[in-house]
């Protein structure tokens, strides 16, 4: 058994953000278990730029924004396990975990980060009809193969989903070559961001058909074409609308789901709409000394939320691991009228400190109120131009705020039109 | 004439409104900052953009390397310089901010890698 005071599953930009955190809040014994080869989790495949605007005030791509926080990882003694997968966490926090040169790894934590991202959604959450063919992938696969592996999976390409990872795929596969003929979008707007509309898909040519989904694919061994089919207000195909795209390759953009198996095994609660650990404003799941942080927690749109989302988490690990995080009076935040969710769920009202509470909406508003409101009364009521449920949005809650509330309060966030 | 542009310098993506005479910027309205300004009169005159793409590698860990424009390329050019990239080989060990192809198409602009590879 090895001894640590913070073990962190993960060695993305949240992970890593978490741990340096703890290390210069002064905790000693610091290790990061990475399953991939190298630290930097999926932005070492996000070869474009656009990361790193309000945390680093310069445009980076990827491997770029992940490459500082590695060079800062390497210059401490927190120590790294790469090519290393973990198991499990236990209700004593022990950490299990295995890779090809250690074998069975377990190591022994005052307190955990959760730090493991998330993944996408996959061909079989779907349900389009058609059989297996080769040729049927995640954008985020494709992104894997083009700019990790050095390998073009198609030449004829459709993609389904408009967010920003399909899109950003289109223009990738653009350069390289192929004919990105079509990018699909069930929804009436598009998830992705404004920029990447323009650049990645009006820049070439590339047509967005909005309301719009792949009904079926054709082809036995290697992919050959799919029909699509237009969507009416409920999202359901209509008959007539059928049309026949040829092409070899269909990269689906489809959503992303936190991927929370090792929370579960570890007995944290989950959020029944973020697919995430519930976590109070220290980013602490409910069970005392696991933290969660980044893409496990909610899936975020910039990475430098992500970065800041996890100093928080480190921090409050650091706390934690001291004796210095106090108890206090929780309350719940709840989002409501076109407010998804809330994260943290939870907010101390005894904390002396100023917190964002983060929330997405449930589809597209336009010069509409964000209102928070406790007991009845208004907290804080800004206009906003836009509000796009591909945009995530904060409001801030002073100590103030919190000193009128009581332990039967309920935080809301709530549109207003 | 008016012009309506969705700015591409940072994820905000501003709506700009550019009225523009003949090739002359009357106007920009709608931009948040400087470099909304800039962007709207460059999208007019001559657009430009940052490419990213990934260059061959030799003795790497992996058998491609990430690379970006060092400044901005004029968007007519983006596929002549995709071909240029494609056309090198570099060997390993490579780290960030190495220098792939200077000057490419002798626009004044070089590819420059943005990961490192310590090699196999």
């Amino acid at each position: 058994m090895l001894n640590y005071d913070l073990v962190v599953v993960g060695g993305g930009p949240a992970g890593m953000a978490a741990a340096l955190k703890a290390k210069e809040e002064g905790v000693e014994k610091v290790v990061i278990l990475e399953r991939a080869e190298t630290l930097g989790g999926i932005l070492e495949q996000c070869i474009h730029t656009g990361f790193g605007l309000h945390y680093f005030g310069e445009e980076l791509s990827g491997p770029e924004y992940a490459g500082r926080f590695i060079e800062q990882v390497e210059n401490t003694d927190i120590d790294v396990y790469t090519d290393t997968m973990v198991l499990n966490v236990s209700d004593s926090n022990v950490v299990t975990a295995v890779n090809n040169k250690d074998g069975l790894l377990q190591f022994q934590a005052i307190a955990v980060v959760l730090a493991m991202g998330c993944r996408e959604r996959p061909r079989g959450a779907l349900s389009i009809a058609g059989s297996r063919p080769a040729g049927i992938m995640t954008a985020g696969t494709a992104q894997k193969y083009v700019n990790i592996d050095g390998y073009m999976p198609g030449k004829k390409v459709v993609i389904l989903g408009s967010g920003d990872i399909g899109l950003i795929m289109a223009r990738r596969m653009t350069l390289e070559g192929a004919e990105v003929k079509v990018v699909c979008e069930l929804m009436p707007y598009s998830g992705g961001l404004q920029r990447n509309i323009v650049q990645c898909l009006d820049d070439f040519g590339i047509p967005l058909r909005l309301s719009c989904t792949v009904v079926k694919t054709h082809g036995k061994d290697r992919l050959e074409g799919i029909t699509i089919a237009n969507v009416d207000e409920r999202l359901k195909p209509i008959p007539g609308t059928e049309e026949y795209i040829e092409c070899d390759t269909l990269l689906l953009s489809v959503g992303l789901i936190p991927e929370n198996e090792l929370s579960k095994d570890a007995g944290v609660d989950l959020d029944m709409i973020t697919n995430g650990p519930v976590v109070d404003e220290y980013r602490e799941t409910l069970r005392p000394g696991v933290f969660a942080c980044g893409n496990v927690l909610q899936v975020h749109d910039l990475v430098d939320y992500v970065t800041e989302e996890s100093q928080i988490a480190g921090k409050g690990a650091a706390d934690y691991i001291f004796g210095k995080k106090k108890g206090g009076t929780f309350i719940n935040t709840k989002g409501i009228n076109g407010v998804r969710y809330v994260v943290p769920q939870r907010v101390n009202i005894e904390g002396e400190k100023k917190l964002k509470l983060y929330f997405r909406v449930g589809q597209v508003f336009k010069g509409a109120r964000v209102v928070v409101e406790c007991d009845g009364e208004v907290l804080s009521s800004r206009k906003k131009v836009k509000l796009a449920p591909g945009e995530m949005e904060n409001v801030v809650i002073t100590p103030e705020m919190l000193k009128k509330m009581n332990k039967d309060s309920e935080i809301i966030v709530r549109v207003e039109e | 004439m008016i012009k309506n542009l969705i700015c591409v310098a940072c994820p905000l993506g501003c709506p700009i409104e550019v009225e523009v005479d003949g090739t002359q910027v009357v106007s920009v309205k709608g931009n948040t900052c400087k470099r909304g300004d800039e962007y709207a009169r460059t999208e007019i005159t001559n657009p430009v953009r940052s490419l990213t793409t990934s260059v061959k590698l030799e003795g790497g860990m992996h058998p491609v390397v990430p690379v970006k424009s060092s400044g901005a390329i004029p968007k007519d050019k983006m596929f002549q310089c995709m071909e240029a990239i494609n056309s090198v080989t570099i060997k390993a060990p490579v780290k960030i901010g190495d220098v792939v192809v200077e000057n490419i198409l002798g626009l004044g602009v070089d590819i420059v890698a943005t990961n490192c590879d310590s090699g196999k």
